[in-house]
């Protein structure tokens, strides 16, 4: 479960502190007591900035840093695409072997794998990713609705 | 192996517990370290649970059929069981819940619906404390949201105890009803009961002791509380899930109105209107937990066997041990009382930076199973300023063996995230 690069994140972490935004939101995981503060920035329906604030497991802070590096500087389209394929991963008890294709789209997200064998850890590592779409949907109100309609 | 003074032959105790030979994570022998959220069950209760199905299952208190004479006898004998446990003056004292989180509702519930002088309403004040479990602060906020009344606590010293410097200001001519836990389940502390019930008793308050992580590990006397309720659940005292006990004064329980409605509480129903069953059936609506009501008493029989002040004195013993074990490991850091004075055997901590759900997840890998999060205490973790903690908890199986196996798996905690 504590891969390398999961370690790694969570010792240098991407990205991490407050900086100017256009929607901030501030979500929990009640189980455990993880927090989270997350701020996006867009230019367009591009991610200028993903920051964030928070305390936590490894794994949650991990997974924030993570966001971080693949999100920033992607076209919303795109994003929720590996947004989508990471809660496909987390979801799948353990069951997706990530194959070449899902690799190319999580990049070093795919390391989390091995957390989705772990209900009680799996919230842990989703946190970030459902503040970041529920603070996307405030930031970008109808344009974000939109865009997702065109991707689901 | 480490002798300690006062320790139980745990060697013969662990043969009355299957589960404790279990290995997990491939071959790892389980060390279980969280009684204090629940413990395991000795062969005897299962044995009842499965002796109970196989041969006398029936519902109780209806039916003049063997089976369900034999079943009622057996509900109504776990009654007894418990009333002696806590030395309750009358078996009619004791009710049987699902948990003490339901125990504890249901006081703020007859609180709530109470007439004079019993009611709780707006011009009241309602005290507990900081250090609450969260099943004795909700039914309180959502008692004084519901009736307009105040509710108050007491706060926490540094090292981890209640701070009573205030007892008069926080309990007054106002307090209705006091609150609070025994021992808590986060801190391991154990409250000093006299000076609180005797400042309620002095501005005619009554008196709730949350038991729940007392009854398994001391001897409880109600009477020698003096309190007016006692709130503890079952399955933390080797007893099955679903079982609970609220003991009341009778005369209180006389006077208090019912709160869950239905079968078995009544004495004469009619389209109109209905009249109740005396205590402990007025607050019993339904088919009770029966088989796990027995599985209760066996529970005490089991505990009985081996004498509760045995189980104290063991438990000390390995407290004291484990907070000096604990204290060899680099930034770890106790939170609740530093020593084992007044204190249980849970003890919490955190270790350096690193998460406590790191900290269990390593440790489960090991095969040593803890408790991490903020133990259904969020206010402790917040007036410690800490996210949650790690906590260790054990009971009358537990060694120093397992002790030291912890304090191995803390220290490969340390090297992992180091």
């Amino acid at each position: 479960m504590y891969q390398e690069v999961i370690l790694d994140h969570y010792k240098n972490p991407h990205g991490r502190g407050l900086r100017d935004g256009d929607a901030e939101v501030h979500h929990v995981n009640p189980t455990c007591g993880d927090e989270i503060t997350l701020r996006v920035r867009y230019d367009g329906t591009t991610i200028a900035d993903v920051s964030y604030e928070g305390q936590g497991c490894s794994i949650s802070q991990a997974s924030a840093s993570v966001l971080n590096e693949l999100l920033v500087g992607k076209d919303l389209p795109e994003a929720q695409k590996i947004q989508e394929t990471f809660l496909e991963l987390m979801q799948s008890k353990g069951r997706i072997e990530p194959d070449d294709a899902m690799e190319e789209v999580l990049e070093d997200a795919v390391a989390f794998a091995g957390v989705s064998k772990y209900p009680a850890r799996v919230k842990c590592a989703l946190l970030s990713w459902m503040a970041w779409k529920d603070a996307t949907a405030q930031a970008l109100g109808e344009a974000g609705a939109d865009a997702e309609r065109k991707t689901a | 192996m480490t002798e300690l003074p006062g320790l139980l032959d745990t060697e013969a105790i662990r043969k009355d517990f299957p589960i404790l030979d279990r290995q997990v994570h491939d071959g790892r022998k389980l060390v279980y370290l969280d009684n204090a959220a629940t413990s395991q069950k000795p062969r005897q209760v299962l044995d009842a649970l499965s002796e109970y199905y196989e041969r006398y299952n029936a519902n109780v208190h209806r039916g003049v059929h063997v089976l369900a004479e034999e079943a009622t006898a057996l509900y109504e004998g776990a009654r007894d069981k418990v009333a002696d446990f806590i030395n309750a003056p009358s078996r009619d004292e004791v009710i049987f819940t699902k948990n003490a989180s339901e125990s504890l509702n249901l006081v703020a519930n007859m609180l709530g619906w109470a007439d004079e002088p019993y009611r709780v309403d707006h011009e009241t004040e309602i005290v507990i404390t900081e250090m609450e479990h969260h099943s004795n602060i909700v039914p309180w906020q959502l008692l004084a949201q519901r009736t307009g009344a105040k509710l108050k606590w007491f706060g926490l010293t540094d090292d981890g105890r209640l701070d009573l410097s205030n007892l008069d200001e926080i309990i007054t001519e106002k307090t209705k009803i006091v609150s609070f836990v025994l021992v808590s389940n986060i801190l391991g502390t154990v409250n000093p009961v006299e000076a609180i019930v005797r400042r309620a008793q002095e501005v005619g308050a009554l008196v709730c002791v949350d038991a729940s992580q007392a009854a398994p590990h001391m001897p409880l006397d109600v009477q020698a509380l003096g309190a007016d309720f006692v709130a503890f659940t079952g399955h933390k005292m080797c007893g099955p899930t679903g079982i609970g006990v609220l003991w009341g004064r009778q005369e209180l329980l006389e006077d208090l109105p019912p709160f869950l409605g239905g079968g078995e509480m009544i004495e004469t129903v009619s389209m109109h209107s209905s009249t109740y069953a005396p205590a402990p059936h007025k607050f019993e609506a339904g088919t009770p937990p029966i088989a796990q009501a027995v599985g209760l008493g066996a529970a005490i029989d089991y505990l009985d066997s081996i004498g509760m002040d045995k189980i104290l004195a063991h438990e000390h013993a390995l407290t004291e041990y484990a907070v000096k074990r604990l204290g060899e490991v680099p930034d770890l850091r106790i939170i609740g009382p530093s020593t084992a004075e007044d204190r249980g055997a849970a003890i919490s901590f955190t270790l350096g930076d690193i998460h406590p759900h790191d900290v269990g997840q390593v440790l489960d890998e090991q095969g040593i199973a803890v408790r991490v999060g903020h133990h259904c205490a969020r206010p402790v973790c917040l007036r410690y300023g800490i996210p949650a903690t790690t906590r260790a908890s054990f009971y009358l199986y537990s060694t120093p063996g397992e002790i030291d196996a912890l304090v191995e798996g803390l220290e490969h905690v340390r090297n992992f995230f180091g």
